[in-house]
């Protein structure tokens, strides 16, 4: 028993991550309608971001963490500006293939420059290697956390917590809820549309630049670390493409998942559990969890 | 009646299109302060794209807007918004996932923070034009029906604090009493906030008894234009918009087979 909470907490921890790469995907999703298959590279991004911030410039930890979640927001908008801005209006598979493309050149340039590369990092972490006991007596037995994990549970519980503050009670907020129900009532309200589509893309990546720096500690920062976003997108049709606490919910569901069937399957499922989660969803509930079916009536 | 205030809004020889399709073929017309104006027209007359070219959804190939003196053709939607001028879509598209109180926010967003107390009393204001909507104020606005949808897209509009009000439609949908009710509001925010009305229409009897002055509009063009007292009386329009002589009930029947049920 103790065995499988410690694998639900890890795999709480492990889901965090997916879900946080699903929200990004979901955020810019419900904006602008294309699928961003650049996300998990935003992710690793902000990973090199946090390793030049800390190693290179020196600073705290933490200080470097909201550094990098302010750098990555600038990236995501000047990227929605330069790409993504100009196709408006081509079809989303023209969208979709230049993120795409994006993805292979963020991987293709970063280990082109200087400290970065092609190399395995290790970001260096305040809280590495500590472990918090639950329950158990004398430092022994009981429920064993790692840091690494216990920070993720809460740093992403806090940017939830923001997030949900965020849309649901400032005024740019409800106008980014807004806009992605109907884009042209938006524009008809004087909802500067474009601005508010620049702020999710900006919005996006530093969620995901967040997740990168959470999972630095644990899998190091290296220029593949993005393909985990693979993962999270099953996490979001399982919650629902296109709901936010569905994509958190839908990671949650695939990292215990997947963590659960690593230890009690046969060798191999742990990489294919996320796909059969998926495949059962889309068969059973096509639209997943939180999947939205309000439409304007008449 | 009120037809002896100053032009707010002039459209001299308007031209827009959608790529190759040309939607009106210069179109000229003026609305004085605090009038209601009409534009009536078939499916497909070019009623929406008048509107949507004043509001600058679309940008006119030729001719100009001049609001208030100033032209405003190809300006920025949101930049026309805060000049006064804020519309009511065809369709009432609303935001369904939103409360009916965030929507009504969401009219206001031109506003600011400043206003944010005159936001709310005008809302007050608001609820007791329709008070329908201060009793689902917390609920999606998508569960409304169709026509408190409608009142609701009337209502987000006038927390822009319009000069002048844009509306395709408002009775597309809805049943007779609910559209007398819906014209009687607009009437009454027009003579009560003096908000001036330009509504485009396909129910020429309901438009015809409310509106001051009225368009004919045909493939693009302005057929016809007079008070509303002396349209009314006109044969064609009788003939054709409000069903009345022998070919009335045919004409009735066709026009109202036409009508767009989105
Ligand atoms: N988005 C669009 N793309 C291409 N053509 C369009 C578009 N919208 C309208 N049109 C065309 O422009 C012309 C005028 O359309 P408009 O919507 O202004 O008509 P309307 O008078 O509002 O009709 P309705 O009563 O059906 O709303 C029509 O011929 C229509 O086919
Ligand atoms: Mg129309």
């Amino acid at each position: 028993m103790l065995q499988f909470l410690q694998l639900v907490a890890s795999g709480i921890a492990q889901g965090c991550i997916y879900g946080l790469i699903a929200l990004g995907f979901v955020l810019i999703y419900k904006a602008t309608e294309a699928v961003n298959f650049a996300q998990g590279d935003l992710m690793m991004l902000g990973g090199f971001v946090g390793l030049t911030c800390t190693v290179a410039l020196g600073m705290p930890f933490w200080v470097a963490f909201i550094a990098t979640l302010i750098v990555m927001m600038l990236f995501g908008m000047v990227l929605e500006r330069a790409v993504l801005r100009p196709l408006l209006g081509h079809p989303s598979f023209t969208v979709v293939m230049a993120t795409i493309g994006i993805g292979f050149l963020a991987r293709g340039v970063v280990t082109m420059i200087p400290g970065w590369g092609t190399d395995t990092y290790v970001l260096p972490v305040p809280y590495r290697d500590e472990i918090v006991r639950i329950g158990g007596s004398d430092g022994s037995g009981g429920l064993v956390l790692s840091m690494e994990h216990l920070m993720i549970i809460a740093v992403t519980a806090l940017l939830i917590l923001s997030l949900f503050l965020l849309f649901k009670y400032t005024k740019i907020g409800i106008a980014m809820q807004a806009t992605s129900q109907n884009q042209l009532a938006a524009f008809y309200m004087g909802i500067p549309v474009r601005r508010i589509n620049m702020l999710v893309w900006g919005i996006s990546a530093a969620v995901s630049a967040c997740a990168g720096l959470l999972l630095a500690p644990i899998t190091f920062v290296h220029a593949n670390m993005g393909f985990i976003g693979l993962k999270a997108f099953p996490a979001a049709v399982v919650g629902g493409f296109g709901s936010i606490p569905g994509a958190l919910v839908g990671g949650l569901i695939v990292g215990i998942i997947e963590t659960l069937a690593g230890f009690y399957l046969p060798e191999g499922f742990k990489d294919i559990a996320a796909y059969i989660v998926v495949l059962v969803m889309l068969v059973v509930k096509p639209n997943g969890l939180f999947g939205e079916n309000l439409r304007k009536r008449v | 009646m009120s037809l002896d205030g100053e032009i707010i809004l002039q459209l001299n020889n308007v031209e827009s299109s959608y790529g190759p399709v040309k939607a009106i073929r210069g179109v000229s017309l003026a609305v004085r302060q605090s009038s209601i104006v009409t534009v009536l027209g078939a499916n497909g007359a070019g009623k929406s794209t008048i509107l949507k070219t004043i509001s600058g959804i679309i940008d006119p190939q030729k001719g100009s807007v001049i609001y208030k003196g100033e032209p405003i053709q190809k300006k920025d939607p949101a930049w026309i918004v805060r000049q006064g001028i804020a519309h009511v879509p065809e369709g009432r598209e609303i935001f369904p996932l939103l409360t009916v109180r965030e929507n009504l926010l969401m009219g206001a967003y031109t506003r600011s923070i400043g206003e944010r107390a005159a936001v709310d009393s005008e809302i007050e204001q608001i609820h007791a034009y329709f008070p329908i909507l201060k009793e689902r104020s917390g609920q999606p606005a998508g569960l409304l029906s169709g026509g408190q949808q409608q009142m609701l897209a009337i209502s987000r509009a006038l927390l822009a604090k319009p000069t002048i009000m844009l509306l395709d439609e408002p009775s597309l949908g809805l049943s007779p009493k609910l559209t007398k009710e819906i014209f009687e509001i607009i009437l009454r925010i027009n003579r009560e906030r003096g908000v001036t009305i330009l509504l485009v229409e396909q129910n020429a009897r309901v438009a015809l008894k409310y509106a001051d002055f009225g368009y004919v509009l045909e493939v693009g063009r302005i057929v016809m234009e007079d008070t509303c007292a002396v349209l009314r009386e006109k044969d064609d329009i009788k003939e054709f918009y409000l069903g009345i002589k022998e070919s009335g009930v045919r004409g009735t029947r066709r026009w109202k087979k036409k009508k767009n049920w989105r």
